[in-house]
């Protein structure tokens, strides 16, 4: 009982950070079709500016909660500078062409993007553990955790009812989701959709250096921390459904318990049970859990 | 109706009571047809009417929800677009699918290549399309019968994405008669082509259909071009015929005119002249 | 449509007769290079293959992987140190299991192609990670390569290994120029343009693509074979993860599709940069890389293989 709840605790922990990633991912898709593998980029970005912040505010000697708030601004520092750089610079080049050749585009941008924090920060890692450090733990079911953990959940809890309340209760989220449905009939209607791609794929970045801050103080922030976060917050959003919000909830909770599983009963399968978890969705429900397929009309 | 049952005997093609519905539209409620070998059926109907939906389902693209349709007595109501594109059913489209990228030779050299391997041009070519040096003369005779047939010859090394729209419904309905279907499916052949090509197209179509010897059903809005070359109409309504028969009865017919040609965008017969 | 041998592909065959023939006078480092170069242009030759057919593979390290630790475990756990065994070995091994992934590939496209694709590398990857047997992370060695029976040692053997790797080459070359002429491997452009059509033509899609992801994979695995011998080590993350895949993308992007030559000189010229890169400056590699990428993608979406081919667009006179 007691190892089950440590799984269960451990899954959630895991499916926070997860979604966290994985909810910006899924919201450029499904509004601009675009996966972003410049995504882990951007949250190794907002990993090693939370690290300059919190570096900075710390030897500064301010009040030590402040660094909490130096997460939030590297994230969105990080969010509002590259966000409309990426996506006017070069995106708004290529919209119309084929999703592949999107796929490609960040692809090349994550290879440069890799550089660019390599050359920034130089190749040492940083260690942010000032706001670990000031919560302390706590004791569940006999079970000593990290209070931060539970941040990280509460941050991924606040984005998923933020973005669902302000995609499905406020006029500008019915306004988005009208381009997502007809991008051209939305233009005919006076929308500015090349805004909201801008301004989506701000709120997207922004998302990717949250989940890199956010997580900084948990880890070494070193190279290519990017690399991999990328292909995990691939398989979220391919098993919820690309696109979907809910699906990248769901996607993230199947994964968070699937490695948590595997981390606490068989350890060997660790590495390749998430993509395993994939596959076997893509076997029977090619367009992820919640999307739904396309029929062509001829 | 009672016309399409008494036809049936000498049907190459027969349905037998096709029902489709999407949601609250009823797209075929109930559509029995037989169709004469060699016979040349114009389709009619204002748009939603079920035209393209009985196309769809003759080749395998929707399934009826319920129904039969035989090809030759066997049933192919549940084949694949494949299989029965294999058995001799071809199609055209209303927006010709072509290959954007590829030229027009190798368009129709694509098709060739298919057709010889499905062994549709004869016994004498290689079935599996080996480079010998008898197939790769065939082939180039072929290639040669189409272009002509088709009136592309000039278009020869032209990407098919630059071609012009008139020519695109030749590529495109060329496609479908590579492979020498018994029976080929026209869905509106001359829509977006200007009204003085119309006839130029048609003609080019149906001589080449004549030729080789097709079964030619043909979806059309233009009633000059149903009365000029259908020996048979079937008006839709609603999912529905409403009328069958030689193009002079059914274009005369009261309901034809009032929810066919009336609410069409086509002239009435006779209103345009050309020569 | 002529049956005689395309103008470009000529020059390269005559290039890799010319390179059989001087291998002994080259460099030490021209030989372990171009040995590279074309065990990778021989997976992306495979990679082209799947483009031409409008698929993008982010996981074709897979096959790299598995031809490479088929090949290396052949040599280093059971003894058997033939180069074309080893080979031999590798296709057999990369293309059963492209075979049989490929009835469930061939259902896939777009980005769910390109991500299915990356999973199951992915799980190969963390297979090999946990494998202690075959080294975990550190991989593990390969011992001296015979061929036929004949010891190579130092400098004999890197020679025949860049000599194996270009007789493999102009065979893999001339055959697949071969199948693209043949009516299944014409329906490849056909399927990226219109499925819709290739299907009410009566030919099956589905076979297509998976005919087509069959010998990707196999020549993946061949590709994986060869660069475990010119290399002399495997280890899973440089041949099994996903940046691996994505480097393998880079110079398929690089290549194009349009002819059977461009992925071994677009591999040449990775190669070859990297080499510059890793001696000049290796912190702005991978900018580079992107950058390139991002041009290609921009003002050469064809890749070299544009440049090469394009001459016989022209109407024939």
């Amino acid at each position: 009982m007691q190892q089950f709840l440590a799984v269960l605790i451990d899954a959630v922990n895991y499916a926070s950070w997860l979604f966290i990633v994985a909810s910006g991912l899924t919201l450029i898709y499904g509004v601009m079709r675009i996966l972003n593998m410049a995504h882990g980029s951007l949250y190794a970005l907002g990993a090693y500016t939370a690290a300059s912040f919190v570096g900075f505010w710390s030897t500064h000697g301010y009040f030590p909660a402040g660094v909490f708030l130096m997460l939030i601004a590297a994230a969105v520092t990080v969010g509002v500078i590259m966000g409309p750089l990426i996506e006017r610079g070069l995106l708004r080049l290529l919209y119309g062409k084929d999703e592949i050749v999107l796929l490609l585009a960040t692809y090349a941008l994550f290879l440069i993007l890799e550089d660019v924090i390599k050359l920034g920060w130089g190749v040492d890692a940083y260690y942010v553990s000032q706001p670990y450090g000031l919560l302390g733990n706590v004791t569940l079911a006999g079970l000593s955790y990290p209070l931060y953990s539970f941040v990280v959940v509460g941050v991924a809890v606040a984005i998923g009812v933020g973005l669902s309340w302000v995609l499905n209760g406020t006029q500008r989220g019915k306004l988005l989701k009208a381009v997502i449905h007809d991008r051209e009939v939305s233009q005919t209607l006076g929308i500015n959709v090349s805004r909201y791609y801008m301004v989506t794929f701000t709120v997207g970045a922004i998302l990717a250096a949250i989940g890199g801050a956010f997580t900084a103080p948990q880890i070494s922030v070193s190279l290519g921390i990017g690399v991999e976060v990328i292909v995990l917050a691939f398989a979220v959003v391919v098993i919820g459904g690309l696109g979907s919000l809910p699906g990248a909830a769901l996607g993230a909770l199947i994964v968070g318990l699937a490695r948590s599983l595997a981390v606490h009963y068989w350890p060997a399968v660790e590495l390749f049970c998430v993509y395993f978890v994939m596959a076997l969705v893509l076997v029977f429900r090619p367009q992820g859990l919640f999307a739904a397929p396309e029929l062509r009309k001829i | 109706m009672s016309t399409a049952s008494s036809r049936s005997a000498a049907a190459v093609l027969q349905a037998r009571n096709l029902r489709k519905q999407f949601g609250a539209v009823t797209a075929a409620g109930d559509i029995s047809v037989g169709i004469e070998r060699l016979s040349v059926t114009g389709l009619i109907g204002s748009n939603g009417a079920g035209k393209t939906t009985f196309v769809n389902m003759i080749t395998g693209y929707l399934k009826p929800d319920s129904g039969t349709i035989e090809f030759d007595g066997r049933d192919i109501t549940t084949l694949t677009p494949r299989a029965i594109t294999r058995l001799g059913i071809a199609r055209s489209f209303q927006i010709p699918q072509l290959y954007d990228a590829l030229s027009v030779e190798e368009n129709i050299l694509v098709a060739l290549g298919t057709a010889a391997r499905n062994g549709q041009l004869g016994p004498a070519t290689a079935p599996r399309g080996q480079a010998s040096r008898l197939a790769r003369q065939q082939e180039e005779q072929a290639l040669a019968q189409i272009l002509s047939q088709f009136q592309l010859r000039d278009y020869r090394v032209r990407l098919a994405r630059v071609l012009p729209q008139g020519v695109r419904k030749a590529l495109d309905i060329a496609l479908a008669m590579v492979a020498r279907p018994q029976v080929l499916l026209l869905d509106e052949p001359t829509s977006g082509v200007s009204s003085e090509e119309k006839f130029a197209i048609m003609d080019m179509i149906m001589t080449a259909l004549a030729q080789q010897g097709v079964t030619t059903l043909f979806v059309e809005h233009d009633m000059e071009v149903v009365s000029r070359y259908a020996q048979r109409v079937l008006a839709f309504y609603d999912g529905r015929v409403i009328a069958d028969g030689e193009p002079k009865r059914v274009l005369q017919d009261d309901d034809v005119r009032r929810y066919v040609v009336g609410m069409s965008h086509a002239a009435p017969a006779g209103a345009r002249s050309h020569a | 449509m002529s049956k005689r041998l395309d103008p470009a592909l000529a020059v390269f065959l005559a290039l890799l007769a010319a390179l059989i023939a001087f291998a002994a006078w080259l460099p030490a480092w021209a030989q372990s290079l171009l040995s590279i170069a074309l065990a990778t242009g021989m997976v992306v030759l495979g990679l082209t293959l799947l483009m031409r057919t409008g698929l993008v593979s982010f996981g074709q390290s897979l096959y790299l992987c598995l031809g490479a630790y088929a090949a290396g475990i052949l040599n280093s756990k059971y003894g058997v140190t033939d180069m074309i065994i080893a080979v031999g070995a590798g296709a057999l091994v990369a293309g059963v299991v492209a075979f049989l992934l490929g009835f469930l590939m061939a259902t896939y496209r777009h980005i769910f192609f390109a991500t299915l694709s990356l999973a199951f590398s992915m799980i190969l990857y963390g297979l090999l990670v946990k494998s202690a047997d075959l080294g975990s992370t550190d991989g593990f060695n390969l011992t001296a390569p015979t061929i036929m029976g004949i010891k190579l040692e130092g400098a004999l053997s890197q020679r025949y290994k860049l000599i194996l790797g270009a007789v493999l080459a102009a065979i893999a070359t001339i055959g697949l120029w071969r199948y693209l002429r043949t009516p299944l491997g014409r329906l490849a452009p056909a399927i990226r343009d219109n499925e819709l059509r290739v299907e009410y033509m009566g030919a099956s899609v589905r076979h297509a693509v998976h005919v087509k992801y069959t010998i990707a994979g196999l020549l993946g695995g061949i590709g994986g074979a060869l660069a475990a011998l010119a290399v002399g080590h495997i280890d899973p993350d440089s041949m099994a993860y996903w940046t691996v895949s994505g480097e393998l993308v880079f110079i398929a992007v690089l290549s194009g599709s349009a002819s059977v030559i461009a992925p071994f000189l677009a591999a040449a010229v990775f190669e070859t940069l990297r080499m510059l890169a890793h001696d000049y400056s290796p912190n702005t590699w991978q900018l580079s890389l992107g950058a390139a990428m991002l041009l290609l993608i921009l003002f050469l979406p064809g890749g070299l293989a544009s440049v090469l081919v394009r001459r016989s667009r022209e109407p024939a006179p």
